[in-house]
Order: C-alpha cells, then sequence, then structure tokens
C-alpha cells in the first residue's frame, strides 16, 4: 500500500491511545462484554423473544376479537391487560431496541470503520439495564392483578385509578421499567452518536456514510431528545400513584367518594406522552428508512438516487418531527387555532417523507433488480409505507380524525405504518446482514416462503380493518355486542382477520427455523456475497473479529454507492479501493 | 412548551452549526479520492460524550420546568414560599463549580497538590449543598407544604429532587476522579477527569440557577412585594 499517511492532516492509521477492550474469560466475551457486535446479538435476541410475547398476545386479543367471549382465559380484564403490553412491547422493548440496540450496536462501528465504539463500558452497562427493564415488564405479568390494562398510551387518571386492571401492581412495574429503558438506552445512545461523530475511520466524511447510519444516528438524536419526556411523565405518574401526588390527577368523586387527589392535569400528561409518542414514530421508521434505501441501492445494482437529498430529508423529518406532537390530541378538547397548526405541520412532513420514496422508486428504475429476499422486504416496506402514509395524511386532518379517532381505522393505519413496515425491514436486514454476521446465507426458497407469507398476510390483517374503521367499530373494545350501525358482516370478517393473523404468526417459525437451521447448514457466504460497497462487508474476516478490521483500520476513498460505476472494472467499487487515477 | 422550544431551538442551532461544517453539500458521487480531514471534532470522545449527555439532562430539566409553567397557567396554583435557605445553599454550589474550576486550572498547570484540594472542596461543598437541600425540605414540609399538599409544593420537591440526583451522581464521577488524583498518577492522566467533572458542576450550577430564578419568580410572597423584601 502508498504511504498515505504520510499526507499532511491525515490521522495516522492506528491511534495510540484507544485501549482495545480484551474479553479475558468466557463470561466477559460472551456475557458481560464490552464488543458491539456481541452487545448487538444480546440486545436483539432479548428483544425478539420479547416480542415473541406480544405476537402471542395479540393472538389472544385477535382470538377473543373474532370469538367473542369463547376464551375462558381472555377475560375483560385480561383483554385490556394483553392489548396494553401488546403495544407497549411492540413499539418500545422490540423495535426501539432491536433497531438502535441491535442494528445500531453491530453496524455502526462496522460502518463507520471503527473497531469499537468509543465508550464500551457504557455501552455495555446499556444492555444490562435494558434487560433489567424487560425482566421488570415481565414480572409484572406475574405480579397480584397483573400488568396494566391503561392502555400503552398509559392515560391518567384512568392509568391509576381503582378499576382499570393491573392498579395495583402493573402499573407500577410498568413506570418502573420504562424509566429503566429509558435510562439505559441513553447510555447506548450517547455511544451511538459519538461513534458516529468522532469514531469514523480515515476519510470517512459524514456525506460518504451509508445512510443506514445515518438513519441511526438522526434516530438516536431523537430519541435521546423525546425519551426525556417519557422519563418526566412516568417519574410524574409513579409519584401519583405511589405517594399521592396529583401531578395528573384532578380531583375525583369516586362511587360517591372524594379521592385524595385534587389540582392535577390530565391533559399535561397527555401533551408529555406525546412529546415522546410522535418522535417515537420516526426513531422505529428513520433507521428503517436508511436500511432500507442500503438493501435497495445493493440489490438493484445502482447507486442510491439523491442521497444528498436522502440525508437533508431524514434531518428535516427528524426537526419536523417534534412540533406535530398534538395531531393525537384533537379530540382532547384542544383549542382550534392549535389544531389547524397541528394539522399544518402533519401535512409538511409528508414532503421530506414522500421525498424519500421518489427517491427509493427512481434508485429502482432502470436498476439491475435482484429479487433476494432482502429485496422484497425492502419493496415491501415501500408499499406498506406508503400504504400507511396516505391513511396518516387522512388522521392528520381535523376534521377526518375526529370521527375515525379511537376506531379500527386508527389500529390499521399505524399497524401499516409502524408495525408491519419497519418489521418487514427488519427482517430484510436480518436477511441481508445475517451472512456478515454468522459466515452463512440464510436459507433463499424458505426466505421467499417467509416473505410472501408475511407481507400477504399483513394486508389481509389489515387492509379490513380500514372498513371496519369507517363503519365506527372502536378499537380497545372487550365486546361490541349489539350496536345500530355495525352490520354482522363485521363478525365474519373479524374471524378472517384473525385467521390470517394466526397464519402469519406461525409462519415466523419458518424464519426462526432458518435462522437457527442456517447456522449450522447454511451456504458458506464469503466475504461479501451481495458484493456491497459498504464497509462492514470489507472486514478481513468473516464474521468480523475482535476489533473488526485486523492490523490496520481501512482507509475511506469513497461513498458507499458506487455501483456500476462506468468504466470500472466489478460493478461495484468498495468503500476502501484507492481511485483508479491518484487523486493529485 | 414555549422554553421547551427555546431550548430545541438552541439544540437546533448547535446541530446546523455542526451540519454546517459536514459539507453538507458535497456530491460524494463526484469525489472519490482521499479526504484529510473527515469532520470530527479535535476534542476527546469523553468530551464530545458529556456534551451531548448534557444536552439529554438539559431537555430532561426544560420538559420538568415546561410542565411546571403549563401547570401554573391551569389556575388553582398555591405555590409554597421559597425557603430562605436556598441562598445559602446557592452560595454552597457556587463555591463547589468555582472550587472545581481552580482544581482544572491547577490541572492544565500540572499541580497536583491544587489538584486534590480542588476536588475535595468541591465535594464538600457539592455535600454540603445537598444537605441544605434536605434541610430546606424538611422546613417546608414543618411548615404544611407537605408532597401531597398540592401540586406546586410537589412540583418543588420533584425539581429539586431530581436536580439533587443529578448533583450526587456527579459524586460519583467526582470521586472516581479523586481516586484516580490520590493514587499519585501523573496530572496528565487525571486531567481530562477533573475537565470533564468542572464541565458538569457548571452545568448543573446553571440549571440550579435557572430552577431558583424559577422558583423565585412564581414565589408568592416575591410576586406580592418585589424581589428586595
Ligand atoms: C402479527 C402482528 C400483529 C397483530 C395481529 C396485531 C394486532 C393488534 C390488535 C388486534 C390490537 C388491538 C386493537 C384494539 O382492540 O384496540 C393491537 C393494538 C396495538 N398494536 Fe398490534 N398487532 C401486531 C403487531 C404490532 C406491531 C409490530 C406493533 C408495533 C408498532 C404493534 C403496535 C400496537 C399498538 C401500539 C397497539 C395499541 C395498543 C393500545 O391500544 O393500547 N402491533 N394490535
Ligand atoms: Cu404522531
Amino acid at each position: 500500500m502508498v504511504d498515505i499517511g504520510a499526507a499532511e492532516g491525515i490521522p495516522p492509521a492506528e491511534v495510540e491511545d484507544v485501549e482495545l477492550y480484551h474479553a479475558k474469560s468466557w463470561v466477559t466475551k460472551y456475557v458481560f462484554c464490552q464488543d458491539a457486535k456481541v452487545i448487538a446479538i444480546q440486545y436483539s435476541i432479548t428483544a425478539i423473544s420479547i416480542g415473541l410475547v406480544a405476537l402471542v398476545l395479540s393472538w389472544l386479543i385477535r382470538l377473543q376479537l373474532a370469538f367473542p367471549g369463547t376464551f375462558s382465559i381472555v377475560t375483560p380484564s385480561n383483554y385490556y391487560q394483553f392489548v396494553t403490553m401488546h403495544g407497549m412491547i411492540m413499539v418500545i422493548y422490540l423495535l426501539t431496541a432491536l433497531f438502535l440496540g441491535g442494528f445500531g450496536n453491530y453496524l455502526i462501528p462496522l460502518m463507520v470503520g471503527a473497531r469499537d465504539m468509543v465508550f464500551p463500558y457504557v455501552n455495555m452497562l446499556s444492555y444490562w439495564v435494558y434487560l433489567l427493564a424487560v425482566v421488570v415488564l415481565v414480572a409484572s405479568f406475574f405480579a397480584p392483578g397483573g400488568p396494566t390494562g391503561a392502555g400503552w398510551t398509559l392515560y391518567p387518571p384512568q392509568a391509576i385509578l381503582e378499576g382499570t386492571p393491573g392498579r395495583q401492581w402493573g402499573i407500577i412495574l410498568m413506570l418502573v421499567s420504562l424509566i429503566l429503558f429509558i435510562i439505559g438506552f441513553t447510555m447506548g445512545g450517547l455511544n451511538y452518536v459519538v461513534t458516529v461523530l468522532q469514531g469514523r475511520t480515515r476519510g470517512m466524511t459524514m456525506m460518504r456514510l451509508p445512510l443506514t447510519v445515518w438513519g441511526i444516528f438522526t434516530a438516536t438524536i431523537l430519541a435521546l431528545l423525546a425519551f426525556p419526556a417519557l422519563f418526566v411523565a412516568s417519574v410524574m405518574m409513579l409519584f401519583d400513584r405511589v405517594l399521592g401526588t396529583s401531578f395528573f390527577m384532578p380531583a375525583i368523586v369516586a362511587a360517591g367518594e372524594h379521592l385524595k387527589y385534587g389540582g392535577g392535569s390530565p391533559i399535561l400528561f397527555q401533551h408529555l406522552f406525546w412529546f415522546f409518542g410522535h418522535p417515537e414514530v420516526y426513531i422505529v421508521a428513520l433507521p428503517a428508512f436508511g436500511i432500507v434505501s442500503d438493501l435497495i441501492s445493493v440489490h438493484s445494482r445502482k447507486n442510491i438516487f439523491g442521497y444528498r437529498m436522502m440525508v437533508w430529508a431524514l434531518v428535516a423529518i427528524a426537526v419536523l418531527s417534534f412540533i406535530v406532537w398534538g395531531h393525537h390530541m384533537y379530540i382532547s378538547g384542544m383549542n382550534p387555532p392549535f389544531g389547524f397548526f397541528f394539522a399544518t405541520s402533519t401535512l409538511i412532513i409528508a414532503v421530506p417523507t414522500a421525498i424519500k420514496v421518489y427517491n427509493w422508486v427512481l434508485t429502482l428504475w432502470r436498476g439491475d433488480i435482484h429479487l433476494t429476499v432482502p429485496m422484497l422486504f425492502a419493496l415491501g416496506f415501500i408499499v406498506t409505507f406508503v400504504n400507511g402514509g396516505i391513511t396518516g395524511l387522512f388522521l392528520g386532518n381535523v376534521i377526518v380524525d375526529v370521527p375515525l379517532s379511537a376506531t379500527m381505522f386508527v389500529v390499521a393505519h399505524f399497524h401499516m405504518v409502524m408495525g408491519i413496515a419497519p418489521i418487514l425491514v427488519v427482517f430484510g436486514g436480518i436477511y441481508h446482514w445475517y451472512p456478515k454476521i454468522t459466515g452463512r446465507m440464510l436459507n433463499e426458497r424458505l426466505g421467499q416462503i417467509h416473505f410472501w407469507i408475511t407481507f400477504l398476510g399483513a394486508y389481509l390483517i389489515y387492509f379490513p380493518m380500514h372498513y371496519l374503521g369507517f363503519i365506527g367499530v372502536p378499537r380497545r373494545y372487550y365486546e361490541l355486542g349489539e350496536t345500530a350501525f355495525v352490520p354482522a358482516s363485521a363478525a365474519t370478517l373479524n374471524v378472517a382477520i384473525t385467521a390470517a393473523a394466526l397464519i402469519v404468526g406461525a409462519a415466523q417459525t419458518v424464519f426462526f427455523f432458518n435462522v437457527i437451521w442456517s447456522l449450522y447448514k447454511g451456504k458458506l457466504a464469503g466475504g461479501n456475497p451481495w458484493r456491497a460497497a459498504s464497509l462492514e462487508w470489507q472486514t478481513p474476516e468473516t464474521p468480523p473479529g475482535h476489533g473488526n478490521w485486523g492490523k490496520e483500520l481501512p482507509v475511506v476513498y469513497r461513498w458507499a454507492y458506487d455501483y456500476s460505476v462506468p468504466g470500472a472494472g466489478q460493478d461495484f467499487l468498495p468503500q476502501n479501493q484507492p481511485p483508479a487515477i491518484p487523486a493529485r | 412548551m414555549n422554553i421547551t422550544f427555546l431550548f430545541l431551538a438552541v439544540i437546533a442551532a448547535i446541530v446546523a452549526w455542526w451540519l454546517a461544517q459536514q459539507r453538507l453539500t458535497a456530491k460524494p458521487w463526484l469525489d472519490a479520492g482521499l479526504v484529510g480531514d473527515t469532520g470530527a471534532s479535535p476534542l476527546p470522545a469523553a468530551k464530545i460524550g458529556l456534551g451531548v449527555f448534557l444536552a439529554v439532562v438539559g431537555c430532561l430539566f426544560t420538559l420538568l420546568i415546561s410542565a411546571y409553567s403549563m401547570r401554573m397557567e391551569m389556575g388553582e396554583w398555591r405555590p409554597a414560599p421559597v425557603p430562605k435557605l436556598l441562598w445559602l445553599n446557592t452560595g454552597m454550589l457556587i463555591l463547589s463549580s468555582g472550587a472545581l474550576q481552580w482544581a482544572q486550572v491547577a490541572a492544565r498547570r500540572g499541580r497536583m497538590d491544587r489538584v486534590r484540594a480542588g476536588l475535595l472542596a468541591g465535594g464538600v461543598f457539592a455535600l454540603a449543598f445537598l444537605a441544605g437541600q434536605l434541610v430546606a425540605w424538611r422546613q417546608l414540609d414543618a411548615a404544611g407544604y407537605y408532597l401531597t399538599a398540592n401540586p406546586a409544593a410537589a412540583f418543588f420537591y420533584l425539581i429539586t429532587g431530581v436536580h439533587g440526583l443529578h448533583i450526587l451522581g456527579g459524586q460519583v464521577a467526582l470521586g472516581r476522579t479523586m481516586d484516580k488524583a490520590w493514587q499519585g498518577v501523573a496530572v496528565g492522566k487525571v486531567r481530562l477527569s477533573v475537565e470533564l467533572c468542572a464541565t458538569y458542576w457548571h452545568f448543573v450550577l446553571f440549571v440550579w440557577l435557572v430552577l431558583f430564578a424559577l422558583l423565585l419568580l412564581t414565589d408568592p410572597i416575591v410576586a406580592d412585594n418585589g424581589w428586595f423584601l
């Protein structure tokens, strides 16, 4: 190699004072490990395990909706508890943890060309605090009275009042678990942000980063600024519940008796919750955006269209997402000018989002599209996200939202946009990076079966729910009973939806079988099976060894999207390949 | 929420300033080749990390203040009088911060003896502050403004409590720094830690001054009689 280190202003190949952590025993290598790659796996396994609990809960919810009262384990109280835990687990403990703690930990150091995160010890703590949060959450299932049934939004005053299931212990454990989660996340988040800022290798400017890193980076900043709102809300509600303060509790007469509360404001909670809650949607969406951009580019052998615009759009969405939270509160009796403001800002967010969609489509345009499994999932994401995004535009308008709020239409909307769409990306990402993580390919045929059942099944589940919402079927209802407006055919539809939900859920076993089977029997992948240009595929070893890069850190000469470059010998140029003609 | 927006605007300004230096208009698909400057800061990662952490903590307190002021505007607000003791406590925290500043200067000049003195003094004054806060809580409690008396009192305990916890957390970092300083390592080895502690202390002092001002501004006696009565 040419001695580039001598050129002025370029840091040496190896920074001396980096003390790389070395595992000394089995325990520090696989359990209390500070290597981001191991932490990533730990995060992912924990998140997916608890996600499976949420999946089973969704079955129970669906069974009750299709066959009301048939299953004795789903009592009305249980139903609320299942709905609440399902929603909370899916949003926070599965998706947030998986995208940032899982994908973030694995990919950031490799993609920026670092040996590890900048604060490995804090990074390790982050996982253990997260695990503790999950344990506390699970404990609430076994506590007297069971987990909370307050809805994932935990609105006071009902969340902590008599009559709501899990009032006794469930809500306390839920709030404690959230507080722990936020503390753990903050530790990890500091790592993700500072590693991107300071850990980049030579030549890796911000504008040469793969969009995956940009997505995780902006989402982390968003989360670091949004989670404190949930933290404050949780602490205050915990005070109300345990110490008897009245932050959120107005004077209440229950069963003819004055409760000890008085003077608090439930609306204050809603503001705090949604100040976190809306950015949360983008905490999940932005990493998905980034990952999809990379999958599409790699698997259609084309550079990403409008890279700069993609970066700007990510930043714009992140900024805008802090001024739209009010669209979740249209029915809280807000001042009409506020409603107007929030509706407008909500619709404005659609602009950068649409830019991203156009750019994905234009990337595909005339690309050499390989319909690999990751690509299928990426395409599935685009369709689903557009779908959910459009119903979001409806709901963003006050006048449309008011009648549809709290109906199945909303359930269909948010599952499309922040449930199914990101989950498709999670799968796409796993199929894409599994070969790097394990050295083996996942089985293609099983992957295709998994994709089609999941993708089509998701539409069978959620498309009909839009119609249910239109005719006024409310969400969070244990049983509809006789109504004047819901025809009997809705019950038949509910049975069909439940059948689809059971099949989709069961089909995930194909995925898990594939993951475990391929670990031993999968085709050997080699270092770069997708012939991808970004840095994580250029490691000297696969799976990447301790310290990622062998003796010397890689040097980056180009962006991550040099596919099908005219005149180049290969159809892709790795980021660490020097230009053919010396630059100067 | 105005205060939260103000805070977010400051963060946004910092982010914008940083982004402006990252050549966001570069055309990465055109310029292959070696780039000397990746845009990383020359500061050590620990300092950047602390900066990001302080932004998160700042966000936390801003939200608390926002919640406080939103609740205040909703009427039925009977704030507790601010205990006089808080003035003394404020003084303690200023001294604590000053001592760490002194330790930082000493560390840069290579004077280990002064570093130790500064760290010790900083820690002691901070503990004095915490003890003072506890006494102030007792006083309020005795005067009938106990935690559940009304939302204003609850906010007072919550906000001062969260702030106190941050000082307590700082004590842990300070303790570790002192541990290093007393083990007789070279000054160069503790300099960064001392600097980080000092920055953190100045920050919690700043937060306290804002909180204290807020409490005073909304104090019923001050509101009725003006500032100097
Ligand atoms: C197989 C996949 C899934 C099925 C069948 C499913 C089904 C359901 C059902 C039936 C409800 C209750 C509707 C009601 O009566 O109010 C619900 C609520 C919810 N789901 Fe899912 N879901 C799935 C995946 C997800 C995912 C991936 C997310 C992640 C964002 C998610 C987030 C939520 C949330 C936030 C709620 C609202 C909880 C509440 O009302 O408090 N779900 N889901
Ligand atoms: Cu929203």
